[in-house]
């Protein structure tokens, strides 16, 4: 029984969701905010447990997640209380007085996030496409991608106007990218059509039980 | 009658066998002459020594370790008997613990290159002659710990030293207020042209920063650009409502909005009450966005940052709205949706163009030539390494591919 409950309920829902494809009416309005409110708590709850209940609260309070103390005996203890700090600031925007204090935390957060990332992409999308592509010119298909990867980079070059030879390449490169788009349109449409078929076999498969 | 054939029978079955060996006996000799075997109960010295120490001739992280030992005095010399050596590794003092692995005669270093690192372990080998094992020999503990560089990684640092080096150089430049010249990116107009619609219409401009987190760049170089259009949108005197999917970013887009009506001078027309925070969920995220879209109506729709699976949702609902929309993102999966359905579309870097050629800032600007002159060197080290190849140097093209 509560399973054709639930079951139905999922169904409005769907339904309901769908029914933005002829124009924006009250049950679309419910289920809209349904998901909206129903994610906000979701996520709270998500952020708390997962996030700072782990790396802020237990360290610091001495808390234990199942068997395992979390942060005793430990002498870095304190080191949790800076992220901590960091959050509690962003929230000094309600004080206006104060509200300059949060962007310490953004900037802290931003910098350190460009920073750690700095490394990682020089070497996975700088060096290592390098590698890849300095391939020999024995096949139709190495020297198509090498003519490829020459216009692309040429069509995003901003430092010179898309001129003469520059011109070419990066008509060449635009070519490219129109292609890579079409195969990644099409591939991207039949992976969102299973996603209706799923959702058409949930209505007349569980729900209704018609195939 | 029967029975007694019966019996007949049977004392025929059991004789002819016995025939049949006595004959094998007489064909074979009664005593055999073959070579005594001699079994080797000696069993052979043992390893000399065994070291263990963390290996440093290459970098690592700290998951190697390094071990070597001096050959066991039959091993090559002596009773000249050792067929290999058996390692074994444990965590604690005095245990053999498990096999690691086992290793042919003559050999003297074994790199053990499955160890967590900062675990200490012991090692302990002994030599064997296929009969019977040597007495065992101990080493530890010792732990891998990770190398202080990476020479494996060398060229990174390589390559980043020389595209640091350029955008120091072009900042200082565009910092003495040389002019650097930078392309015009025809999506950029398409920015002021909505805007200006969207203010003759009297309807509001929808900006939505994507769903990346602040730490994303493509969220960065887009709040770079939400501060050009809110300057527009403050002199004009139009609505901006920017939806957010991150907390974070909320309170970014909160400093920068306000911060570009304050310098344009129309700090009053700042209505804090737009820059919302919608959904962290993705897709409460695209419905709520389209539901702003169909109540509020704006006239231009500016979708710039990170997007993922929603982005075809937004442009698509945006497009049935009728509002003139324009897209910029480096999500290659995303950008085929938006070159659809959006009127004009930032694609890849040209989204961070934009941001440098709106600002003018001397540190985008130089970020942005120095990424350009990047792609040049780039384009030369794939020539060289083409001509590389064709003649055999294998070794510089293996210098880019880091681990």
């Amino acid at each position: 029984m509560a399973t054709i409950i639930w079951t139905t309920i999922g169904a409005i829902l769907t339904l309901s969701v769908y029914s933005f494809l002829y124009k924006d009416n009250p049950f679309y309005k419910f289920a809209e905010h349904l998901v909206v409110g129903i994610s906000a708590g979701y996520y709270l709850v998500i952020y708390y447990f997962n996030f700072i209940q782990p790396n802020v609260v237990a360290p610091v309070f001495l808390l234990r997640i199942g068997n395992e103390a979390i942060g005793l005996g430990s002498s870095m203890w304190w080191l949790a209380l800076i992220p901590g700090i960091l959050g509690l600031l962003l929230y000094t925007r309600f004080f206006p007085k104060f509200g300059w204090v949060g962007r310490w935390s953004l900037g802290i957060y931003v910098g350190g996030y460009a920073g750690l990332g700095l490394s990682p992409i020089m070497q996975a999308r700088v060096l290592n496409q390098i590698g890849a592509n300095a391939l020999p010119l024995t096949s139709i298909t190495n020297v198509f991608l090498i003519v490829g990867l020459l216009g692309t980079l040429t069509y995003f070059f901003f430092s010179m106007k898309h001129k003469g030879v520059l011109g070419v390449l990066a008509r060449v490169g635009i070519v490219f990218l129109m292609v890579g788009f079409g195969a990644s349109f099409g591939y991207t449409v039949m992976s969102r059509v299973s996603l209706l078929i799923g959702r058409v076999s949930f209505l007349l498969h569980d729900w209704l039980h018609l195939i | 009658m029967r029975r007694v054939f019966h019996i007949l029978l049977v004392l025929l079955a059991l004789i002819a066998p016995a025939a049949g060996s006595l004959e094998a006996l007489e064909a074979t000799p009664i005593i055999e002459e073959t070579e005594p075997v001699l079994l080797d109960v000696v069993p052979p010295g043992p390893p000399c020594s065994l070291t263990v120490r963390d290996y440093l001739e290459n970098s690592d992280f700290g998951d190697k370790i390094e071990i070597e030992w001096g050959l066991s005095p039959d091993d090559g010399s002596g009773a000249c008997d050792v067929t290999g050596y058996i390692l074994s590794r444990a965590l604690a003092e005095g245990e053999v613990g498990e096999v690691l692995d086992e290793i042919s005669s003559g050999v003297t270093r074994y790199i053990d290159e499955s160890v967590e690192p900062g675990v200490e372990y012991y090692y302990n080998l002994v030599s064997h002659d296929g009969t019977s094992p040597s007495g065992r020999v101990w080493a530890g503990p010792t732990a891998g710990r990770a190398n202080l560089f990476q020479w494996s990684r060398f060229s990174v640092l390589v390559l980043m030293v020389v595209f640091f080096a350029m955008v120091a150089r072009f900042t200082a430049v565009a910092g003495k207020g040389a002019k650097l010249f930078v392309r015009r990116i025809p999506g950029l107009n398409a920015i002021e042209e909505a805007v200006g619609r969207a203010t003759e219409m009297g309807r509001p401009v929808l900006y939505v920063p994507g769903i990346g987190e602040i730490d994303n760049i493509m969220t960065i170089a887009s709040l770079n650009i939400l501060s050009h259009v809110a300057k527009i949108t403050a002199r004009y005197d139009t609505p901006l409502i920017v939806p957010t999917a991150r907390a974070v970013v909320m309170s970014a887009a909160e400093e920068v909005v306000k911060q570009a009506y304050t310098e344009v001078g129309n700090p009053d027309a700042y209505n804090p009450d737009n820059i919302r925070y919608l959904s962290d969920a993705q897709f409460a995220f695209a419905g709520a966005v389209n539901g702003i879209m169909l109540r509020e109506k704006p006239a231009a729709n500016l979708y710039m940052g990170a997007f993922w699976a929603e982005s075809l949702l937004l442009a698509e609902t945006g497009f049935e709205a009728g509002a003139i929309q324009v897209a910029g993102t480096a999500m290659v999966s995303q950008l085929p949706f938006f070159v659809t359905a959006c009127d004009f579309t930032l694609m890849g870097e040209e989204l961070y163009a934009a941001s440098a050629y709106l600002s003018r800032e001397p540190k985008l600007l130089g970020g942005l030539k120095g990424s350009d002159w990047m792609k040049v060197v780039s384009i030369a080290l794939i020539a060289a390494g083409i001509i590389a190849r064709a003649v055999g140097l294998e070794s510089f093209v293996a210098w880019f591919q880091t681990q």
